[in-house]
């Protein structure tokens, strides 16, 4: 059976997943609120419609934060071993790489959270 | 602080002639001596005050406060905690395996701070919507007052009820207690900011953009306003007093003002008409209706000359008069010390007659 889950792929790429979507959630939101405001008038969208969808975007973020923190779980090999993976093995070089994707996960996580506690109480455009 | 009517001024550790006395005299030993004795006292006595953001006189200003102290006591909670474990794990010898360390990391480092921090960050996001400027619809409805920030003064001007202009004064903002009173903020020159710190956050006041700032005074009083946005050589005297007022008390001054007679002293208003004041002053009821200065009417029950520089005395004036750049460096009056010392002191009395 072929697994739903993206074969284990040996790159560094994997490791700025997280700090990406954290990038983009966070110009996503910026920009769509100032082009909202520049453009309300001629847009037939309230406050709240741009509020709502930007936090289904933020779930949508933090889903992927979560996929990218599973894969890096993976990589590390479930926590069977304990840091700081330092030896210079193959296997050292996968679980370091692994453990430090879970915790840069782990930053990007938080990190897009406290950006929408904004959204939350932002009140309107300021004209 | 110059203006005597300051609500709680006896707080204030500067006063006004020991201010202007260390910067024309030039510093001495004796007033570095004073200035730290200064230091100590404002640290002492900080909290209140005409200019204290923490002794609040309207809602925004005590949501402010409020946030302050908040943040104050949770950061004093937390550094005692962590000097306090830090004082327990060097004083006594345990021995911590790397599961139980690296658990502490990660309650004690990750999830508490993130905790701390998020709430920390939802209460003041939370607030914001409260004392930021009203919008739209809310604020038309709202009493106006047109600021704009000069180089190194500040225009006010009041609306009457259809919505133009019915007077304007300098350097002082009186607003009825108990009601929310619009600012429009303008600049003709730099960027000034707007602050009364006892009322509310401050507003930028930026050329070529009109900003808007929604205040609202609860207690009576005179407090202190300041220009919190360096604009220039006499930016520290950039001050202003605010004068909240019982709302029937404020009808009638305004009422006064709207219909001020400037020509009371025919000998005195001459002199200031002949000596070209009028050409950057105004005085309602006179032929006087300079607009690059301050209007001058009513400057008499002002508590301050050259914004907060001097008090308003007779001979403070006539000080200002001969040569006001002496007092505020950079200021935009030209000096009038080749004057004959009798009109001064004749314009001096005229000017502060005028209540
Ligand atoms: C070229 C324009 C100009 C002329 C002429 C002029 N002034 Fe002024 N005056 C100003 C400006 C600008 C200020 C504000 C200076 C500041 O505080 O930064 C000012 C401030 C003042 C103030 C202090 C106002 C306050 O609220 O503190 C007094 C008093 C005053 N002028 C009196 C006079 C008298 C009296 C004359 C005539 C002898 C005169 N001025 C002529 C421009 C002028
Ligand atoms: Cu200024």
């Amino acid at each position: 059976m072929k697994s739903v889950i993206p074969r284990e792929v040996e790159t560094l790429w994997t490791l700025f997943t997280a700090p990406v979507v954290w990038a983009v959630h966070f110009l996503v939101c910026y920009v769509g609120f100032a082009v909202y405001c520049a453009k309300a008038l001629s847009l037939h969208l309230s406050f709240d419609a741009v509020r709502i969808g930007l936090g289904v975007f933020t779930l949508l973020a933090l889903a992927m934060i979560v996929l990218s923190a599973y894969l890096a779980w993976r990589q590390w090999g479930y926590g069977t071993g304990d840091p700081p993976h330092d030896a210079p093995t193959r296997q050292d070089r996968k679980h370091f790489q692994g453990f430090a994707t879970l915790l840069l996960s782990g930053l990007s996580f938080i990190a897009v959270l406290y950006m929408a506690i904004p959204m939350i109480f932002i009140a309107e455009c300021q004209r | 602080m110059t203006d005597d009517r300051l609500t709680g001024s006896e707080c204030w550790p500067i006063r006004s002639r020991l201010f202007i006395g260390r910067i024309t005299d030039r510093a001495d030993a004796r007033s570095f001596y004073r200035a730290g004795l200064m230091l100590a006292a404002s640290l002492l006595c900080s909290c209140s005050g005409p200019q204290s953001a923490l002794d609040p006189a309207g809602p925004e200003a005590e949501d402010v406060a409020i946030l302050f102290f908040t943040m104050v006591v949770g950061g004093a909670l937390i550094w005692c905690s962590v000097v306090g474990i830090l004082f327990y794990a060097s004083r006594k010898k345990h021995a911590y395996d790397a599961g139980q360390a690296s658990r502490i990391i990660l309650w004690c480092g990750v999830v508490f701070p993130t905790i701390v921090l998020g709430a920390l960050l939802s209460y003041a996001v939370w607030l914001m919507p409260n004392i930021r400027p009203g919008f739209g619809e809310a604020n038309a409805r709202l009493r106006t007052i047109d600021v704009a920030g000069e180089q190194f003064w500040w225009r006010v001007r009041y609306q009457n009820a259809e919505g133009s202009a019915a007077f304007e004064t300098a350097n002082e903002v009186r607003v009825p207690v108990g009601e929310r009173v619009l600012f429009k903020l303008t600049s003709p020159d730099v960027i000034h900011s707007f602050w009364i710190p006892v009322l509310g956050g401050k507003m930028d006041v930026i050329p070529g953009r009109e900003n808007h700032l929604t205040l609202m005074a609860e207690k009576p009083g005179t407090y202190r306003g300041v220009c919190a946005e360096f604009c220039g050589p006499s930016h520290a005297f950039m001050a202003f007093t605010v004068v909240a007022m019982e709302p029937g008390a404020f009808e009638d001054w305004t009422k006064a003002r709207a219909s001020f007679d400037g020509a009371r002293d025919a000998e005195g208003l001459a002199l200031f008409l002949k000596h070209g004041c009028s050409a950057c002053h105004a005085i309602s009821g006179t032929e006087a209706r300079g607009t690059i200065g301050p209007d001058l009417s009513g400057f008499g029950e002002r508590g301050s000359v050259g914004v907060g520089a001097l008090v308003n005395t007779q001979e403070d004036i006539a000080r200002f008069i001969r040569n006001p750049s002496e007092i505020k460096p950079g200021a935009r009056m030209p000096h009038f010390s080749m004057l004959p010392e009798t009109d001064i002191q004749r314009i001096a009395a005229y000017l502060k007659g005028l209540q």
